[in-house]
């Protein structure tokens, strides 16, 4: 058995652990924390496929930024978890079954024919992951690479503004409540009795 | 080597238990986003096995596009859920009713 093998279980198993341990501990925080521990091995199984930049990304990106991103949403909200557990026994067999069909369908079916793909020779010396798929990404695909970047700017700006909210100061026109001014809003017709001439 | 069959099965797996976790917890909104973290994640496996095991680097670039769209989602679903929380006072999903669904 190789060194290769031997990590890439190691991987695998920690992954499954954490993820088992996602979605059934109580606390939200440490279910954050276990998700970390699950994109971490996962980076590692993404080493060993050869996608060096990928699992880089997922490291940074992943565990630096949306996990981080998590952890302070939960600390801030401070969701209770007392509530938590009602209904977890009552799904829990739905759960299992559908997790054992589901795996149970992709062996059958991934059996016969994909264990016939042979594992490809190892990546020479100077194999540069990055050049490759750089070369890829800002040739064929540099306009999805566009609209990538103008969706993430899109996301941002939903972001802030749906979770900013800072005290109004700005004086600013409510065009509804404008266009909802009926005539009596504004006009007061006054009587006012005629004065006689002198 | 390790065989395509290893890092499918274990994309399976990963695959299952994020569906699971958004059974099971039909409480907690939160679980619910890191459930869905890692089927994308479970996704993403499958696209770097191909990849790697037909020698075509476009699933990689995939995988990068996969990866800008979840963390745009996660993004705007934590913001959705910081409004929430400060409307109610609880993330529960139970509460999530007020268009009469």
């Amino acid at each position: 058995m190789l060194v290769v093998h031997i990590a890439f279980y190691i991987f695998a198993a920690l992954a499954v652990l954490s993820a088992l341990v996602v979605i059934t501990v109580r606390n939200p925080v440490r279910s954050v924390l276990a998700l970390v521990v699950t994109f971490f091995s996962m980076s590692g199984i993404w080493m060993l496929l050869a996608a060096e930049f990928l699992s880089l990304i997922l490291l940074l990106v992943y565990v630096g930024a949306v996990m981080t991103l998590f952890l302070f949403v939960v600390m801030m909200l401070n969701a209770d978890a007392a509530g938590r557990r009602e209904g977890f026994t009552r799904y829990l067999p739905f759960g299992l079954l559908l997790v054992a069909l589901l795996v149970a369908l992709m062996v059958v079916a991934f059996g016969s024919y994909f264990a016939q793909i042979p594992a490809p020779a190892l990546p020479a010396a100077d194999f540069n992951n990055v050049a490759q798929l750089g070369a890829v990404l800002y040739t064929d695909y540099a306009y999805p690479f566009e609209i990538a970047a103008v969706l993430l700017l899109a996301a941002i700006v939903a972001a802030i503004s749906l979770a900013h909210h800072a005290p109004k100061r700005r004086k600013s026109q409510n065009v509804s409540q404008q266009l909802r001014v009926r005539r009596k809003d504004r006009v007061r017709l006054v009587k006012l009795p005629s004065e006689k001439r002198p | 080597m390790i065989s395509l069959n290893e890092f499918l099965i274990l994309a399976a797996l990963l695959f299952g238990l994020g569906i699971a976790g958004i059974i099971i917890n039909r409480k907690n909104l939160i679980t619910l986003l890191m459930s869905l973290e890692l089927l994308l994640l479970a996704v993403n496996t499958n696209f770097i096995a191909f990849s790697y095991f037909l020698k075509n680097e476009v699933g990689q670039v995939f995988v990068f596009f996969v990866l800008t769209v979840a963390a745009a989602e996660a993004a705007i679903g934590l913001a959705i859920m910081v409004v929430m929380y400060r409307r109610q006072g609880s993330i529960e999903i139970e509460r999530l009713d007020l268009l009469k669904g």
